[in-house]
């Protein structure tokens, strides 16, 4: 029999480079270290942009579970960002909550708020979610603009940094390693849905929506789990992110956000995720060193963005290794 | 008694009927053919029956669970299983993997059980795979299990498809022209194939097809559709010597049935 | 103001605002019809259109001056650059994409709209740009209401444009070939219709309706901004729904009936106008939950 060729994995062809589990051993290993020195070799303020980066790690790796395996377009992501910082601003300030209850309670905010927009969109055409998520986008941002209890434009202050077992998580090294753990866990996450019954049956339904149902595959139903997983994702991450820097307002959660967040999904490759990872840190190192351009980096995000789609649809990470 | 049922099911699309009043029935155990001249709406039918047409009137039941308002996942669930006309595979997809696609609505594995890797997801996880590495050893493919689906060769990839629709656990399988395309080597294992379906695994079987040699031998019942009536149904025997159809056939066109 | 006065003026406002979002969602909806498409870059071409008005303006005004003959001999040429700029963006974009997945034209899509957007964020530095008309404060008035006379060539130009593309749809032979293409492209094809021409033609009318809109609403308002395409594509988008995306009546309707919605429903208690974005994009979404064909668009086609 002649070579198969071997199906594009999660990994994006990182599997067959790291074919022993010895070989796969030593890159984690790499990895972590690599983690663990960096905000000694990058000083403080390279840890402060490490620690961004590692947010969008995670804001892309839930994000990708809608696009990149449902495939479904998502552009209101930033809207479950929000809900989680601001469940954690709101109820930790007026209500006195500890961190650590408030962080559930945005998980299951953010698990309603993707019901209410999901349910109703997922059952249309999938290219409504765009817009629908789009204009639930806008809803948030607009709404935590006029409330009161979200401190209107200015947003709120003073969010009290969470303490875990005696340890106070406050210094911008702490959130650091806080953000690697999250990013961490937002990976094996990741992995273990690719791997699992729904993971596949994101991928039925993203293929062939018919021939999934002939199987039994409620799409509606699969589809609001890719959408809801998301929001959860988002919403650690906002709950975080408010944690880490005390103070939200609404401009943080724009549509602008929420754009660049799918440019790291869609630059490094949707889907697999290596090539999120890589997006993740494209995305945020990029404005770093093109810093001299101002407002002209965006448009290049934006130029990149659509040369990727029209001429390498699979992103920059290699959908798979040339040779076996 | 019999297992499918359908009565006075009708079909219209903007005013035009495909389908009008038809009367059906799969026996339990059977092996029960479809056939009809192009455009009679065999494939309509099958829509129906597999939930993805709403009929405007009529009744559809399997052992007397009426299905008219069921969705597709929702046939699926209660016993029954189809291949394309057009083989659908997943694309970009291993050959277990679509397999195993079967197995999802006997499963129930949700986010959480996968994210914490709960032993009982571990232990379904290795039941579904199982499940469909049997199906495929069935139907005859015992190696390339990690190819990506749609490389197959084009005989493979209709075997693949069968599989996965037995990884759904039917009690009756549509199969929809499972013979096109195929060398005449390849029918004689579809043949082989559909008899063992139906003889090891207890399923019943409706098949359209239009190769009517294979279908005389295959079949013990035929039903003949036209212009979305059903006009005749027997034993192929009956069939054969059948006035109306011969004139459907002959009516329609050039090659008509080799009898 | 009596309950009579408020109402009426509310009514004026909308129906100004209406013609507006009607104008965007014809676009919206037409090249929907043709090629299934949402085109996202569609609200970005009313502000390409405001910005080519207000740069024909520029150049225009010693000679023609500031008032509604130069804003209309602006806004005719800003409709046929925008026309050709949207015949391009299917060419180059669109066209190489038709045949992938879903997903992928969406994002390129996206893409568009975002290089339109942050080109002109980095032209315009993201000031607002005054579009320089003097359009004068005449109007008549009818008791307590007053009715700006822009405010009547405005929605007197957007009905004759409408007028227009509803002839153009109806009685040629384009319009009979569009519909044709937006009902089956391959039995259309096989009966010897230009598809590809018909897709330009059908972006080049949508994109030049958009840069009426912009233009129109860059004299109207005053100024421009890099980012005032996005609301109104977003509004479009309802307002075609609304109407019953695909349907050129429905994108009409729907526009005015968003608009009116907008300028009543600040009215409401507890909706000021800080909420009417997200009073417009609540009716979206529920539009459709309940009504997902909309007010004039035809049921979603069987599947398979």
């Amino acid at each position: 029999m002649a070579q198969f060729p071997e199906r594009p994995s999660a990994w994006g062809g990182l599997a067959t480079l790291l074919d022993t589990p010895q070989k796969r051993y030593a890159a984690i290993a790499v990895i972590l270290v690599a983690m663990a020195v960096a905000p000694y070799v990058f000083g403080s303020y390279g840890t402060v942009i490490l620690t961004n980066a590692l947010l969008y790690v995670l804001l892309a790796l839930g994000l990708n579970i809608v696009v990149g395996y449902a495939g479904l377009l998502d552009l209101g992501f930033a809207a479950f960002f929000a809900v989680g910082a601001y469940t954690v601003g709101i109820t930790t300030l007026h209500f006195g909550l500890n961190f650590w209850l408030a962080l559930p309670l945005a998980i299951l905010l953010a698990i309603i708020a993707g019901i209410v927009i999901g349910a109703p969109t997922l059952r249309l055409r999938s290219d409504y979610l765009a817009i629908v998520t789009l204009g639930f986008g806008e809803i948030v941002r607009i709404t935590a603009r006029n409330l009161r209890e979200t401190g209107g434009a200015s947003g709120l202050i003073g969010i009290d940094s969470p303490w875990l077992f005696g340890w106070h998580i406050r210094t911008p090294l702490d959130f650091y390693y806080v953000f690697c753990v999250l990013a961490i866990l937002g990976v094996i996450a990741s992995v273990r849905l690719a791997n699992s019954r729904l993971g596949r049956a994101w991928l039925y339904v993203r293929h062939d929506e018919d021939a999934a149902e002939a199987m039994g595959i409620n799409r509606v139903k699969v589809k609001l789990a890719a959408y809801i997983v998301g929001a959860i994702y988002g919403s650690i991450g906002g709950a975080f992110f408010a944690a880490n820097l005390g103070a939200i307002s609404p401009e943080s959660f724009s549509f602008r956000q929420s754009v660049l967040i799918l440019m790291a999904v869609i630059l490094g490759g949707m889907g697999k995720i290596p090539g999120v990872i890589l997006g993740a840190f494209i995305v945020i190192l990029a404005p770093e060193l093109l810093r001299d351009f101002g407002d002209l980096r965006l448009l290049i995000f934006a130029v990149g963005l659509l040369l990727i789609m029209l001429f390498r649809p699979s992103g920059i990470w290699p959908a798979r290794s040339k040779s076996r | 008694m019999s297992l499918l049922e359908l009565k006075g099911v009708t079909l219209s699309f903007a005013g035009s009927k495909v389908l009008d009043g038809v009367d059906f029935s799969v026996p339990a155990g059977h092996i029960v053919s479809l056939i009809g001249p192009n455009g009679a709406g065999k494939t309509s039918l099958f829509n129906c029956i597999t939930g993805f047409y709403k009929p405007q009137q009529g009744s559809i039941q399997l052992a007397g669970t009426e299905m008219l308002k069921l969705k597709p996942h929702q046939v699926t669930q209660l016993g029954i299983a189809r291949t394309f006309q057009n083989v659908r595979l997943f694309r970009e997809m291993t050959v277990l993997e679509n397999v195993m696609s079967g197995q999802h609505s006997r499963t129930r594995a949700g986010v959480i059980d996968a994210i914490l890797r709960l032993p009982s997801q571990r232990r379904e996880e290795a039941e579904i795979r199982q499940v469909a590495e049997e199906c495929l050893s069935f139907v005859g493919i015992i190696e390339g299990w990690e190819r990506e689906a749609t490389t197959l060769p084009y005989g493979w990839q209709r075997r693949v498809e069968i599989a996965r629709a037995l990884a759904t656990k039917p009690r009756l399988l549509l199969l929809d022209e499972p013979a096109a395309g195929l060398t005449s080597g390849e029918k004689e294992e579809l043949i082989d194939l559909i008899r063992r379906i139906r003889n090891e695994r207890d399923v019943c079987i409706l098949l359209i097809e239009h190769d009517t040699g294979l279908v005389m031998r295959l079949s013990e019942r035929i039903s003949v559709l036209d212009h979305g009536v059903m006009i005749a149904e027997g034993t192929p025997k009956e069939i054969q010597s059948n006035q109306r159809v011969i004139e459907a056939y002959l009516g329609v066109e050039e090659d008509a049935l080799d009898l | 103001m009596s309950i009579f006065d408020i109402f009426t003026n509310q009514l004026l406002n909308g129906i100004v605002l209406g013609s507006f979002y009607a104008l965007v969602a014809l676009g919206y909806t037409m090249v929907f019809g043709v090629v299934k498409l949402l085109n996202f870059a569609h609200g970005e071409l009313y502000m390409v259109g405001g910005f080519a008005g207000f740069l024909v303006l520029s150049f225009l005004a010693p000679y023609l001056g500031p008032g509604w003959l130069g804003v209309a001999v602006s806004m005719v040429l800003a409709m046929i650059a925008v026309g050709f700029l949207g015949v391009v963006i299917e060419r180059v974009a669109y066209a190489p994409m038709l045949s992938a997945p879903r997903l992928s034209i969406l994002i390129t899509a996206l893409a568009v709209s975002l290089v339109l957007q942050n080109g002109m964020l980095t032209l315009t530095k993201g000031q607002y740009v005054p579009f320089g008309a003097a359009l004068g404060f005449g109007g008549i008035k009818l008791g307590n209401l007053f009715i700006s006379y822009n405010q009547m060539i405005l929605v007197g130009v957007a009905a004759v444009l409408m007028l227009a593309l509803e002839l153009f749809v109806s009685r040629t032979q384009y319009g009979r070939a569009m519909r044709a293409v937006s009902v089956d492209k391959d039995m259309a094809r096989l009966m010897g219709i230009n598809v590809n021409a018909v897709i330009g033609i059908t972006f080049f009318v949508g994109s030049a309706l958009a840069a009426a809109a912009g233009s129109m609403a860059g004299a109207y308002y005053g100024s421009l901004w890099y980012f005032m395409g996005f609301l109104i594509g977003l509004k479009a988008f309802t307002a075609a729904v609304i109407g019953g995306i695909g349907s050129i009546p429905g994108a009409m309707l729907g526009g005015l009936i968003l608009g009116l919605l907008e300028s009543f429903g600040t009215q409401l208690p507890g909706v000021g106008s800080e909420w009417k974005d997200v009073f417009s994009f609540s009716v979206l979404i529920l539009v459709l939950v309940f009504k997902p064909t909309g007010l004039l668009g035809k049921p979603e086609q069987e599947r398979m």
